[in-house]
């Protein structure tokens, strides 16, 4: 917190001559070794950490990819078959790369419904959610650039798809569109600016996680207690305990990591993206990335083109107004025993709407017979994506503010020390 | 501040001279970043040899009557369709009540070259590419999100807003066009 007064003394002369000039072990110190961290921390906790790691995997791997790839329409696609298979452990590289993505993203997911079980977004700590859902945006912009890269067949067009939902703005859409494609279509200029921004975007990212860490130690962590750290007796030194905690979660991590990479390198792909790109044919059934899916079935719920583009949209912008549409005083869902199976449904709807993205709008989620004309009928996908897509909205706009307000909250311990000494007595 | 400061005249710093100077810089500053903008900006819009490739020319007298060829134009399929004398009964007797985008088949042809239909072959949802087959209007189907175009390339059911485009083109002899 930033009234904790630095306990960093300087040993060696090194030291205390760098000390004077520039503070910089003194800041790693005070952050990273003697912060104080609430005592109650889970293991939900420890998803920061392994987000930085992420981070750290994707720019590392994605700057020895750039050595060998070409960012060119006839070639990307070769040059990627090239470093599977020439490049001396380019095979590793780039599936640990591809699959780093989606793990990143997991882990983000697991990280933002963290934040929004345990009310990480409440006053103080609005700013850091904010830079937060900044983050994530960044997150999908690059991850968008970067599977267009390979240029296969769900590449190109799933850039198509993305680039003219901007065409889908009333009168300046069409021009917008041709300045972003560089051309009248998606094509080279497209394909290598794309990959400029790709190669950018991940430190714009960095940046704002620098801001994001900086917020948090402002205002200090949130714990799953949600009450606020009050004496010496709430905490423990982030090193060790937070440090070797994160760690024993990074070394899980990795494990699912290696998992994906070494024995199911492929499996969230699409084998048409081993489809070199076809300006001339689309694939018969289309879809993004896992991770995009619960917003792609959002689009896809609503039949008008501009309004579904806009529901999209909402959905991620709704996230960053969440600080201002809970209500309630209690931060933490452990208190609010209401408020909690909305949450659980919630977490179930995001779910279903990413299914829903994967499946084809006219096909049946389960079959209730045949009508006259012999057709099957029951609930089509397109319908649970629409009653999913309203609960979505309605979860943030009409619950969260509604429950606030309605809801008697449990009582909520006097401070962490307190909750953490109850916990043991019951055991 | 014309007021004498600290009770001395203050001979050098005159107000108006030095306001001047502050907006004058800025305004210099506000004009340096526009300058500096729009040519970062408009290096994202089509290159002059992109812009160069717009216009093809095509000869229609190869497609054969009941098919379709593909050309690409603007780096998009062009859907060159000779079609049926059936097909073309159906695309001018359709109803325009019941459609999204209204518009007759005959402002979608040429005059007297009814059999021939060229369209650009992008979806008007979300840009990707309608197949020949499968449609309910005899048409094309989209297979991204499922909208539905009839013989002429109108939209007939499905979240797409408007019609297949029909680019600018003209007939240069009998069977030849130059389209863009």
């Amino acid at each position: 917190m930033s009234d904790h007064p630095s306990t960093y003394t300087p040993k060696s002369g090194i030291e205390k001559w760098l000390d004077a000039r520039l503070p910089i072990l003194r800041l790693a110190y005070d952050s990273f070794v003697d912060y104080p961290t609430p005592k109650n921390l889970n293991y939900w906790w420890t998803f920061g950490g392994i987000l930085s790691l992420c981070l750290g995997i994707q720019i590392i791997s994605g700057i020895v990819l750039a050595m060998h790839y070409v960012p060119h329409i006839d070639h990307a696609f070769d040059s990627l078959e090239r470093i599977r298979r020439d490049v001396n452990g380019g095979w590793l590289i780039q599936f640990v790369h591809s699959n780093g993505a989606s793990m990143f993203f997991f882990a983000v997911y697991i990280h933002m419904f963290r934040g929004l079980y345990y009310g990480s977004y409440k006053a103080p700590r609005e700013v850091l959610w904010l830079l937060g859902c900044v983050i994530y945006f960044l997150m999908i912009a690059t991850a968008f650039m970067g599977y267009v890269l390979p240029w296969g067949q769900m590449s190109y067009y799933g850039a198509v798809v993305i680039t003219n939902l901007i065409g889908a703005i009333p009168l300046v859409g069409p021009s917008i569109l041709t300045w972003l494609q560089g051309g009248f279509s998606v094509d080279q200029a497209t394909l290598n600016r794309f990959f400029s921004l790709h190669y950018l975007l991940p430190f714009v990212i960095a940046g704002v996680v620098v801001l994001h860490v900086w917020a948090l130690h402002v205002v200090g962590q949130n714990n799953p207690t949600g009450v606020e750290i009050k004496s010496k007796e709430d905490t423990v030194p982030f090193t060790p305990y937070a440090t070797v905690k994160d760690a024993a979660a990074m070394i899980l991590f990795l494990m699912l990591f290696s998992v994906f990479v070494f024995f199911m390198p492929d499996a969230l792909g699409h084998a048409d993206n081993y489809v070199k790109a076809n300006p001339l044919q689309t694939p018969a059934h289309i879809v993004p990335e896992w991770y995009m899916l619960p917003f792609y079935a959002i689009l896809r719920a609503i039949p008008d083109k501009l309004i579904g583009v806009i529901a999209m949209f909402a959905a991620i912008a709704v996230i960053f107004a969440l600080p201002w549409l809970d209500t309630s005083k209690v931060k933490s869902m452990r208190y609010r025993p209401v408020m909690r199976w909305f949450f659980v449904l919630f977490v179930i709807t995001c779910c279903l709407l990413g299914w829903c993205g994967g499946q084809l709008p006219e096909d049946l989620v389960f079959s209730l017979g045949t009508d006259d004309h012999g057709n099957a009928i029951g609930l089509k996908v397109v319908l649970l994506s629409q009653i999913l897509t309203a609960y979505y909205f309605a979860f943030f706009l009409i619950i969260m503010p509604w429950i606030g307000l309605k809801e008697e909250p449990l009582p909520v311990p006097a401070s962490i020390s307190e909750a953490v000494l109850a916990n043991h007595a019951k055991h | 501040m014309s007021e004498p400061v600290n009770g001395t005249v203050e001979g050098h710093d005159d107000p108006s001279r030095r306001d001047f100077i502050y907006i004058a810089a800025g305004a210099a500053a506000v004009g340096a970043v526009a300058a500096v903008a729009v040519p970062l900006i408009g290096q994202m819009n089509p290159a002059a040899d992109t812009l160069a490739l717009a216009s093809i020319e095509y000869d229609v007298g190869k497609v054969a009557e009941g098919q379709q060829v593909v050309v690409k134009w603007r780096g998009k399929p062009l859907f060159v369709r000779h079609r049926t004398a059936a097909e073309i009964q159906e695309a001018q007797g359709a109803d325009l009540g019941g459609m999204k985008d209204p518009q007759p088949d005959s402002d979608r042809v040429k005059a007297g070259k009814e059999q021939y239909l060229v369209l650009v072959g992008v979806c008007t949802h979300l840009g990707c590419v309608p197949n020949m087959g499968g449609s309910e209007f005899g048409g094309w189907f989209c297979p991204c999100h499922g909208s539905d175009y009839d013989t002429s390339g109108r939209i007939r059911k499905g979240p797409a807003p408007k019609n297949l485009e029909v680019p600018e083109y003209a007939f240069l002899s009998d069977t030849k066009i130059k389209v863009g």
